[in-house]
């Protein structure tokens, strides 16, 4: 047998806040290959590709690069040793070009200056020896995901990787623009670079990774030639069940427009348009789906029904059951019967250091029934966090433990408890599966379904194409602050057909998009 | 559950310990005779009513000043505006003991709650510029602390000033303003009384109402208590009104409860004492009632010590900048929480 070119072996790491991301895990990498890590969010993919480029230590354990004994304390050491790292969030000045970012942090010198031609002629000959095209004198800021993702790449090979860690590499990406990123990892693979493709896409997996490591809460679950297994099997090992992602929808009444958006416009500043005349609606018992690459209007979209709108002029209506509610506060708009699931659940949908309990009742604690005189009403308090852990299957020791503890799947699905349970008569959501398990993003479809069964209007904002289409009633795609389609039927549509759509591709003209808006 | 919920107790047991140890460790060095002099530093506090008076009367002021800053801190407000605030209300105090005709029951009600609400007023305002211009508290509170101590002064200097008396202090005050004592032989006064019910209210107000709920999670995650529809702007001018209140109110009853003329020619010091008890207290509001004696008994032993001992009181300088320094380190004894952690993961 060959020796691993790395090898990882009884990795355990605890965090400090109690979370035990990995246990017990053994790693080997062989040199030349795709080796893909698969599993659910919160599985400890990050944490093991952490460990690593020396982003943590490890607990327990130890790691060997050819077959010598290595301490990785930082990232540097991880890179000195060839390791590079392609994050899931870009590590890039947007402000800077192409050939700033690719040597930032070892710029060639010319006095005490950066000498900025030899920077381009370093960048342009590393995309030449790769076969990866860049622009080294374009602003990272005007660049596209994958062009951006692609100078991560060159930035990792720059510095000498030989073994290229991808965190997810294609969740920002397009159908179109994940193929022509495989093309590039198989001609790095036929260069000689070793590859580590985290991900919990099966067909991804299957499609261009030699073997496979599959991880399930922590815990390695086994390494697999790619080949030998079915994406069935895989992810019956990833979540320890066969993953049924079909609903049976039974069709909920149509309980009349309860959101309606009138012709909105949204001007940054500079009076660059972030949203053209945005019209559509949402009635109860319905889900209405918008699907877009990131940052082609959605969060500008969000903001202006959720009263988040700053330094931006806007014009047209948003309107809640009739009442406009653009520019009114969060406060104001929740009063209206509107619920929010945020994106971002560490920064806006809970607070850490808080106990469960506490997370529950941030938006109804003004309440009469959770008051008595000056006082919260301690008993109705506890009897609704106990019920509404009980009914949304939080796992933890009670409601009083601090959610931080929580997983991700976990933490997120306090979250929907608390939003859902209030009886919202629109719910906006907003990434609601972004980085939870298989088994939460289930129970929280579930429960969406519940609420839209109960009459409630859902606008389901989604980077998860598989959720977007199979949940919605109505799909919209957004490129560039427009509506650019909308569907009626979205489980009829295709990924592919979608991404031509998401990229700009495609677009229906306005009696299409303003059929389908006007009669749902 | 987790034992790892216990840390942060530990933690500060072994912090204190830590520090009198070093106490220990100092006092060994200087003094000729060492265990003599530990013994008076330890126990001597104890040793009479008198003493035990001393500490109480000491904890009184950081009692307020800790309660005060355990608020702010709660809602992740940096502001050491405690010291000038207590300061002030201790003069706008005397002014009111000096120059009014009350009795006894309404005279030092009448001057703390002036004292109190002026605190309150001043203390809204790095408040409000924190709130609506995010202008950071920690620096205007310190400036705030300068510019009402000068003004402080001035008006010791030029208008209260008793000629006939041999220091820069003020006229008497009004025997009606002064608070009487409670317990006969100490100088105990009715403020302890007063601190011990405000501190069961914030732990009320804290826990129990919606009002703390807001504080409290503003305190955590502002972004996240403004997104669940908290006017988290609100919440920062309030809870800077009461704390300020608080102070204020800590100023005016320890100028009445501890003196009979104002006499502080520079800035007491209770207000920067307030953050490290706070700190001590993990700023819990009960907890500050053991902080606060905890910060006394250590200094009032040190005053012992200096007195009946070779060793100096500034030693005890040393122990406070050892407990302020591990408090806030926040790696100390992280390596054996992580190995809790660890074992605690295995047994699960």
């Amino acid at each position: 047998m060959q020796t691993a070119l790395l090898e990882m072996r009884g990795i355990t790491k605890v965090y400090p806040n109690g979370v035990v991301a990995n246990k017990d895990v053994h790693f080997s990498l062989r040199a030349g290959e795709i080796h893909a890590i698969a599993g659910e969010n919160g599985a400890g993919k990050s944490t093991l590709m952490k460990i690593i480029f020396g982003m943590e230590e490890p607990s327990e354990g130890e790691i060997f690069i050819k077959g010598e004994k290595v301490r990785l304390q930082s990232p540097q050491d991880a890179i000195d040793r060839g390791i590079g790292m392609v994050h899931q969030h870009f590590m890039l000045v947007p402000s800077f070009t192409v050939a700033e970012n690719m040597v930032l942090g070892m710029e060639p010198r010319r006095g005490v200056g950066i000498n900025y031609a030899e920077a381009v002629r370093m960048t342009e000959e590393t995309a030449r020896k790769y076969n990866l095209a860049v622009n080294p004198k374009a602003k990272v800021e005007d660049l596209t995901v994958g062009m951006k993702q692609k100078v991560e790449i060159l930035k990792a090979l720059l510095r000498g990787a030989k073994i290229l860690i991808l965190d997810e590499p294609t969740a920002v990406l397009t159908p179109q623009e994940t193929e022509e990123l495989f093309r590039e990892l198989t001609q790095l693979k036929e260069q000689g670079h070793t590859i580590v493709f985290i991900s919990h896409k099966l067909k991804e997996v299957k499609a261009i990774c030699d073997r496979i490591t599959i991880m399930r809460s922590g815990r390695s679950e086994g390494v697999f030639q790619t080949a030998d297994v079915t994406e069935q099997e895989i992810s019956r090992l990833m979540v320890g069940r066969d993953v049924v992602l079909k609903y049976d929808k039974e069709t909920a009444p149509d309980g009349g427009p309860v959101l309606t958006v009138e012709q909105l416009n949204v001007n940054d500043q500079q009076g660059k348009a972030l949203l053209t005349d945005i019209s559509f609606a949402v009635h109860g018992g319905q889900i209405v789906g918008i699907a877009g690459v990131e940052g082609n209007g959605q969060t500008q979209l969000i903001e202006a029904l959720t009263g988040g709108l700053t330094g931006v002029s806007s014009s047209g209506a948003v309107k809640v059951k009739g009442k406009d509610i653009l520019n009114s506060s969060l406060l104001d708009i929740r009063q209206q019967g509107v619920a929010y699931i945020p994106e971002d659940r560490m920064r806006q949908g809970a607070a850490g250091e808080a106990s469960i309990s506490d997370n529950l009742i941030s938006t109804r604690y003004r309440s009469k029934e959770m008051n008595r005189g000056l006082f919260l009403n301690g008993s109705k308090i506890a009897a609704l966090a106990a019920s509404l852990v009980e009914e949304f299957k939080v796992r933890c020791s009670g409601p009083a433990q601090q959610i931080g503890m929580l997983s991700g799947g976990n933490m997120q699905k306090v979250v929907v408890a608390r939003e859902c349970s209030t009886g919202p008569d629109l719910l906006i959501a907003e990434q609601p599966t972004r980085g939870v398990d298989i088994g939460a993003a289930q129970f929280i479809h579930k429960k969406l379904l519940e609420l839209r069964q109960a009459g409630s209007a859902v606008l389901l904002v989604s980077a998860d194409l598989n959720e977007i289409l199979e949940i919605s009633d109505v799909l919209l795609v957004m490129y560039e602050g427009q509506i650019v389609a909308s569907f009626e039927k979205p489980s009829a549509v295709s990924e592919e057909e979608l991404g031509l759509y998401m990229l700009g591709i495609k677009r229906q003209n306005e009696r299409q998009t303003g059929e389908a808006t006007e009669h749902v | 559950m987790f034992k790892s919920k216990y840390f942060e107790v530990i933690r500060t047991t072994a912090v204190i310990v830590i520090s009198l140890a070093i106490a220990f460790l100092i006092i060994t060095l200087v003094s000729d005779h060492p265990v003599k002099t530990i013994g008076i530093f330890l126990l001597e506090p104890l040793s009479t009513k008198g003493h035990i008076g001393n500490v109480v009367e000491m904890a009184i002021p950081l009692m307020f000043t800790g309660l005060a800053v355990s608020l702010l801190f709660r809602a992740n407000m940096f502001n050491l505006g405690a010291e000038g605030i207590f300061y002030f209300s201790g003069v706008v105090t005397s002014v009111l003991a000096i120059h009014l005709t009350l009795n006894s029951w309404l005279h030092p009600l009448v001057a703390i709650a002036a004292g109190s609400i002026v605190g309150a007023l001043l203390s809204a305002i790095p408040g409000i510029l924190k709130a609506k211009w995010n202008a950071n508290e920690l620096v205007t509170s310190l400036m705030f602390n300068n510019i009402l101590f000068g003004i402080g002064l001035y008006l010791l200097n030029y208008h209260l000033r008793d000629a006939k008396a041999f220091a820069n202090v003020s006229y008497k005050f009004e025997k009606t303003a002064q608070l009487s004592k409670i317990f006969q032989g100490t100088r105990i006064h009715t403020g302890l009384i007063i601190v011990v019910v405000l501190i069961v209210l914030a732990h009320l107000f804290l826990y129990k109402t919606k009002w703390g709920y807001e504080l409290r999670m503003t305190g955590i995650n502002r972004e996240f208590a403004r997104y669940s529809g908290m006017k988290t702007a609100k919440v920062i001018i309030m809870v800077h009104l009461i704390a300020g209140f608080i102070a204020g109110m800590g100023g005016s009853v320890e100028v009445l409860g501890m003196y009979s003329r104002f006499q502080w020619t520079s800035l007491p010091g209770y207000g920067l004492d307030g953050a490290l008890v706070a700190m001590l207290a993990k700023n819990n509001p009960l907890s500050v009632i053991a902080s606060a004696l905890f910060l006394a008994y250590i200094r009032i032993g040190a005053d012992l010590m200096s007195r009946l001992s070779d060793v100096p009181s500034e030693m005890i300088s040393i122990i406070q900048a050892v407990i302020i320094l591990l408090i806030s380190a926040e790696q100390f004894l992280k390596f054996w929480k992580n190995r809790m952690l660890l074992k605690e993961a295995k047994e699960a």
